[in-house]
């Protein structure tokens, strides 16, 4: 056989399989909207479920949802902007630096499911919390903090030692430097890291399954220690347990659940590609 | 990184010498910035903290089994929590079977499109493929497995004639996409890193690309490809809700070929699945933290080679 020949089919076979990878994600989304896009109205996601969620809204799984990834933005930020900075701008390479990289590495691959055994564990039963939006923020907050510190500490590695040179050279402290510097050039990245890590804890259902999701509740929460519905749970709950649901529920739920993630998933892109060409340096 | 880096830093020092200027005395900003810094040490230490917490609350909770139930029936064959028969060997094995099949299908399709896409693809394939890649690592797992329950299982059941389409094959489909995200990323990055002066010496001694692809730069990125098949395996499984709804949740023993087209049941479902009707403290509930600790330390080791062999890799200044 000709190399020539090896070399068309070579990227033929490159390019199949490419096609192979991206095709199925296009036909997950169409079909996803074509089936949801007619159930999907104002009232649908501004409604409470009644009927046995047969009937109504998803306005309290939405709300729910809402609550946890702002709670576990408002546990996890400050957490994981520290340890970008601690990591990126602080630590020297020492084994215990090491030891903090390899426990990142470890908390991203930690299974979801055992996040959930962890907050069952800890939040739930030994500190009293009860099934509470509390515990599960909690739980969603450690699972989120690798994704916030590796994207975050991308930002901070990317701004030029010569920033830092120059500021300390004016006479600035170290966190001087940091704060009116290092930190401002880095934004974009660390918040395109918030982004990406806050968008897998709202997607997630296996951390939230023991520490707060509840199976039907008609109504909004009112403290932290309350239960809450949530979108992933509760698509799993009407797709799994409740029988004779209609089919068309459970494909808004999953349409309105898709929404919420790909936007804030095209939202984390965009930002991180404008600021990429407005960057001056 | 542009020649404009002074230009940038020439606009935003008025600012930064205005602030430094205008801040309190020495004594009082060192004060403050003093527990500013060992805050942020603290936080910086806390991953350790979480990751030592998890797995203490895992042996706390689960290690109870190892006296509660004998290891001939903790490591038996059958699983029926109701009968106290507490055999995880079908969940482990169900668990290795559904991932190893995710991975024969993953691993081609990953690493042929990472090879696609820094290799051979034109810039506007480019343009497409990663953002949907990065689409498909943001769908959440319900709504694959939501996907897989109501498209892809009735495809498998008609296409094979089969009783029922919520199969092992079904689950490691999905985990398949699932893993790829993941498989793609590593493997992009071990091409990245092979010396661009390898495809040079190549394509100078009269090789086609493709020959250069496949015979030098894929071999190169040889180790950093493993390490992607390794992460994507940890992804793999891990992976809870997507597998719980499409694999029929059967704790049966996958022995053979044939066992691709049957009911399986994983770790991962089995404690999604249960632990919601357990009395915290009971039997079956240690158990199924003792499920959570063998995830926790299959998941722990297979990361620390990975992370061993990616700091080393940066270390030698190999890796960008």
């Amino acid at each position: 056989m000709n190399r020539y020949w090896a070399q068309r089919i070579g990227f033929a076979v490159l390019t199949l399989s490419a096609i192979a990878v991206v095709v199925p994600i296009l036909v997950v989304i169409g079909i996803i909207l074509v089936q949801g896009a007619s159930v999907v109205s104002w009232e649908f996601i501004s409604c409470m479920p009644h009927e046995g969620m047969k009937a109504g809204g998803i306005f309290p799984a939405i709300v729910g949802t809402l609550l946890l990834t702002l709670g576990t933005a408002l546990a996890a930020i400050p957490v994981g902007v520290a340890g970008t900075v601690y990591l990126s701008e602080y630590a020297r390479d020492t084994w215990m630096t090491r030891a903090i990289r390899l426990a990142i590495v470890n908390l991203a691959g930690i299974p979801s499911i055992v996040y959930g055994l962890f907050g069952l564990g800890i939040f739930v039963l030994f500190l009293h919390m009860g099934t509470s939006i509390l515990a599960g923020v909690l739980t969603l907050a450690i699972m989120t903090l690798p994704v916030i510190i590796s994207t975050s500490e991308e930002a901070l590695r990317a701004v030029p030692t010569e920033f830092r040179t120059v500021s300390a050279s004016l006479g600035g402290t170290r966190w001087q430097g940091i704060r009116y510097i290092v930190l401002p050039q880095a934004l974009p990245g660390i918040i395109t890291g918030i982004i990406l890590g806050l968008l897998r804890a709202a997607g997630e259902t296996a951390p939230i399954l023991f520490t707060v999701a509840a199976f039907y509740l008609p109504r909004l929460p009112r403290s932290p220690l309350d239960q809450v519905m949530a979108l992933p749970y509760h698509l799993y709950v009407i797709s799994t347990q409740v029988p004779g649901m209609p089919l068309d529920v459970q494909y808004g739920t999953a349409l309105v659940l898709l929404i919420l993630v790909l936007s804030m998933n095209i939202a984390a892109t965009v930002l991180r590609s404008f600021f990429r060409r407005r960057r001056q340096w | 990184m542009s020649q404009n880096w002074a230009l940038s830093l020439y606009n935003i020092l008025p600012g930064l010498r205005k602030r430094i200027a205008g801040s309190s005395g020495t004594a009082g900003r060192s004060w403050s910035e003093a527990v500013i810094e060992s805050t942020i040490r603290v936080l910086g230490f806390s991953t350790i903290g979480f990751v030592l917490l998890i797995f203490i609350f895992l042996l706390r909770e689960g290690l109870p089994m190892l006296w509660e139930v004998s290891p001939g029936n903790l490591f038996g064959t059958r699983w029926y929590p109701t009968f106290d028969s507490f055999g995880t060997l079908p969940l482990i094995l169900g668990s290795a079977y559904v991932t190893v099949a995710a991975i024969i299908i993953a691993l081609p399709l990953g690493v042929a499109t990472a090879v696609f896409v820094r290799e051979a693809a034109p810039g506007w394939a480019r343009e497409v493929l990663k953002p949907l890649i990065e689409v498909l690592a943001g769908i959440p797992s319900v709504v694959l497995g939501f996907f897989g329950m109501h498209v892809l299982a009735p495809l498998v059941r008609n296409t094979l004639n089969a009783p029922t389409g919520l199969t092992a094959f079904t689950g490691a489909v999905l985990l398949a996409y699932m893993s790829l995200p993941t498989i793609i990323s590593v493997a992009e990055d071990a091409l990245d890193s092979v010396p661009k002066s390898y495809r040079d010496a190549a394509l100078a001694m009269g090789a086609t690309r493709w020959q250069t692809i496949w015979r030098v730069v894929v071999p190169a990125a040889g180790s950093g490809i493993a390490m992607a098949v390794m992460l994507g395996m940890g992804r793999a499984i891990g992976e809870t809700m997507a597998v719980m709804m499409v694999t029929g949740n059967a704790a049966r023993m996958p022995l053979s070929l044939g066992s691709l087209f049957m009911p399986v049941r994983t770790m991962t479902a089995t404690v999604a699945a249960e632990m919601g009707e357990v009395a915290s403290g009971s039997v079956h509930y240690h158990v199924l933290f003792g499920i959570g600790i063998i995830l926790f330390i299959l998941t722990f080791i297979i990361n620390i080679v990975a992370a061993s062999a990616i700091f080393k890799k940066r270390r030698k200044g190999g890796l960008r």
